[in-house]
């Protein structure tokens, strides 16, 4: 009797460390779903992720949803790609979740664009050129050394903001790291005859792409970034390339169909819709399938016709 | 209901209590036994992988470099950066397995302004413009068996510019957040200065908490908080025109908290100066209104989102003039409640809302008042229970062009003493539906044409409505 007693006070004890070590995981909110599969990669069991947007959503334009509220209000780390990426809706989220550990500065605030050297930064600023971005183009998940950049300094924070994990995050940023560069290697070799391919844009959104492999992005389909194009604008972009040869229109997972179909159809080159985050096509799996996927659809679209 | 999720679960050790009891020594001793694995794995052929690849990488670097004209320092930057990351590979390959765990080399940080405008405010400013075809009177009105204040009205015929919106906002400091506003009105050939909001909101108070003090929208409601260039019509609900005189805003100070669950709930006290209707007078030396409110939202898959709330707003009016366009000035001195309800819903493929959207919003206003009446020395009591509802969808088919569409009805029933009941005339039920074609070229310029029918004892039938929103200067983020 007595021993049974014991063993049920030990087991409600384990219950309770049990639960005691479940609120001590670390709680990690990205802006964009590209970060959580690193913060996942890293962080491993001792953290929850979740992303304020899927990779069918675009960063720029969601709504300041009050589920967002509650999960920032309970956030430890918070990792967005910055730049003004998110300037429609994270000041608010910020400001409504009354957490100060997330502030701009704090260590629970990663800030990718400033630990990523960054492209595309305007020497002018006039929203008459379109909606452009002050510190840079903030798509900077297209490289895959941004996203080794990311994985160091995610160990780092992790570690600081759970120092009992510390080893933990180094040892998983290792083994990532390793994983990553062989296969940036492997990347590289397959991708060396893309470089100097032309093509086509749906919004500045591959300049580091384009940088690492060494594409050439002639011309984006929004007439401005960030103003969708048009029935005319389409039109004269088409007259414009009359003299040029790319070999892709090349969109963002999220972003419409019809004007690449339309441009692609005319040029009869192929449309591609690449994935910039794991779940963003069909193929992207996960972080190494994403710029599997991109190199796959790239040279297939070099080698069609 | 869920956000895009990622949870880990534990993988080397069976799950259960125990998992996570792992001693601390045992979890270095599997770092260290992973570090060393990994260094054997990676050392030499992959560096040497790692080299010849980097080879390449210069090369193609310094051709860039030859194109490189706006942006040389970015670009060198990351130059350096990978020569860096190269260079340190390569020390680690030499310095064998022991040490290939390297720390993360410091990442050349991109250049920040300097100068003393960076510390600069976030400025924008909001230009509205409308020119209105308006059957019957347009400015003031009545509305009938209501007693009106603030800003309810129609507003002008003809071409007319609307509110210039100028707002100025940065954090002070680590703990405190600041915004003005400030509203410039064309009135009569003078333009009329308005301080729309001016407050101090605390950054980092804790367990969710944040203070609000200074004047500021109310939070009660849902429309009440949105700036008049954030609505999806060019006027406001007839229920908040005719029960809380447009939007509440008053000087004061407002507690909200988050609480600390995954579904958002929002709990929220204000206490009120007491001087905007449906107040006024800032009765009980200035401590006149106060409210409460509460909010939980939720969503349904990837694309919907609602959100559900419920307020109550107590206010004590000293002397509130209403006048009506006979010209008798209504003052009452007295209680008024007010209860609203809100739902809101909004509905975007995958979450998309560039794409297509739809916003579906409705709210159910009732205010309760009595006190007493003095119409221009003519005494009286007076005691009303009014209703306001509006029920309103806008929905964005093609991007930048939204069609909407609005029904507003108001009911009262009001006791008067002393003073002919005539004059406050509550048989009828003044009803409006408004519908509005919107188009936006980016999302800092809007232009929208509205037409709207009332009837039930609103002057006037049809009125029609052309406006341009131009919103300039730093993006503002927008509330839900």
């Amino acid at each position: 009797m007595r021993a049974s007693i014991l063993r049920g006070a030990g087991a409600l004890l384990a219950c309770l460390a049990s639960a005691v070590g479940a609120r001590a995981e670390l709680r990690v909110l990205t802006c964009e779903p590209v970060w959580a599969a690193v913060v996942q990669e890293i962080g491993g069991e001792r953290v929850r992720v979740d992303s304020a947007t899927t990779p069918q959503q675009d960063p720029h334009y969601i709504q300041a949803k009050p589920s967002l509220i509650a999960r920032v209000r309970q956030a430890d780390l918070l990792v967005c790609s910055g730049a003004d990426l998110e300037v429609g809706w994270l000041p608010v989220l910020l400001r409504q979740g009354a957490n100060a550990r997330l502030a701009a500065g704090q260590p629970g605030n990663l800030d990718v664009s400033k630990i990523v050297p960054m492209l595309d930064v305007p020497t002018s600023l006039d929203r008459a050129q379109g909606d452009i971005h002050p510190y840079g183009n903030p798509h900077v998940e297209t490289d895959p050394h941004n996203i080794a950049r990311v994985a160091d300094e995610l160990a780092k924070r992790l570690g600081a903001l759970d120092p009992s994990g510390a080893a933990s995050y180094r040892a998983r940023r290792d083994d990532f790291a390793a994983r990553w560069t062989a296969a940036i290697a492997r990347w590289e070799q397959r991708a060396a005859p893309l470089r100097g391919m032309e093509i086509v844009t749906h919004h500045v959104a591959w300049a580091y792409l384009v940088h690492w492999l060494g594409l050439v992005d002639i011309a984006q389909l929004e007439p401005k970034p960030g103003i969708p194009p048009s029935a005319s604008s389409l039109a004269q972009l088409l007259g414009r390339l009359a003299s040029r040869h790319p070999r892709a229109v090349v969109r963002l997972a999220y972003e419409p169909e019809r004007p690449s179909a339309w441009l692609s159809e005319r040029l009869s080159v192929p449309a591609l819709a690449l994935p910039h985050a794991p779940g963003a096509t069909p193929a992207a799996k996960d972080l190494f399938g994403v710029f599997d996927d991109v190199i796959d659809q790239l040279l297939r679209a070099r080698s069609a016709r | 209901m869920r956000l895009h999720s990622v949870r880990v679960r534990a993988r080397v050790l069976p799950p259960g209590p125990l998992a996570r009891r792992q001693p601390s020594g045992l979890r270095r001793l599997r770092g260290w036994l992973g570090s060393l694995a990994l260094a054997l794995a990676c050392s030499n052929p992959s560096a040497a992988l790692a080299a010849s690849g980097e080879e390449d990488a210069i090369a193609a670097l310094r051709r860039d470099v030859a194109a490189m004209r706006a942006d040389y320092e970015a670009r060198i930057a990351q130059l350096e950066a990978r020569l860096a990351t190269a260079e340190s590979a390569l020390q680690t390959a030499a310095a064998g397995p022991a040490s290939a765990a390297p720390e993360p080399m410091p990442t050349a940080a991109p250049a920040a302004a300097s100068s003393a405008s960076a510390f600069n405010p976030a400025i924008s400013a909001i230009l509205q413009g409308r020119a209105a075809a308006i059957g019957g009177p347009d400015g003031s009105r009545d509305i009938p068996g209501f007693l009106l204040g603030g800003e309810a009205g129609v507003g002008p015929e003809g071409l007319s510019l609307g509110e210039t919106e100028l707002a100025l906002s940065a954090n002070a400091d680590d703990k405190f957040f600041g915004l003005v506003t400030v509203s410039l009105a064309a009135d009569d050939g003078e333009t009329e200065v308005e301080l729309e909001e001016a407050y101090l909101q605390t950054l980092a108070l804790p367990a969710g908490f944040t203070l609000r003090a200074g004047q500021f929208f109310s939070g009660i409601g849902y429309q009440n908080g949105k700036h008049s260039h954030a609505w999806d019509f060019v006027d406001q609900p007839l229920a908040y025109e005719a029960l809380l005189g447009g939007q509440l805003r008053d000087a004061g100070a407002q507690l909200s908290w988050v609480a600390p669950t995954d579904t958002y709930l929002q709990l929220g006290a204000e206490l009120l100066r007491g001087e905007s209707f449906p107040a006024g007078g800032a009765a009980h030396d200035g401590l006149g209104a106060w409210s409460l409110f509460g909010r939980v939202s939720g969503e349904l898959g990837a694309s919907n989102t609602w959100q559900a709330g419920v307020s109550y707003l107590s206010a004590n009016p000293r002397g509130r003039a209403s006048e009506d366009r006979s010209g008798r000035v209504f003052d009452f001195s007295g209680d008024s409640d007010v209860w609203i309800a809100a739902f809101v819903w909004k509905w975007a493929p995958q979450g998309n809302f560039r794409e297509r959207n739809l916003v579906f919003q409705t709210e159910l206003l009732h205010r309760h008042e009595r006190g007493a009446l003095d119409v221009s020395g003519l005494f009286g009591t007076y005691q009303g229970d009014q209703d306001g509802v509006y029920v309103q969808a806008a929905y964005q088919f093609v991007p930048r062009w939204r069609v909407g569409l609005r029904y507003d009805r108001l009911w009262s029933d009001d006791t008067l003493t002393g003073i002919p009941a005539s004059w406050l005339p509550d048989d009828e039920e003044p009803s409006r539906v408004s519908a509005m074609l919107d188009f936006s070229n980016s999302e800092f310029s809007r232009l929208r044409l509205q037409w709207n029918h009332q009837w039930g004892g609103l002057d006037g039938d049809d009125a029609i409505f052309l406006q341009y929103i131009l919103s300039v200067g730093s993006h503002g983020a927008h509330e839900f």
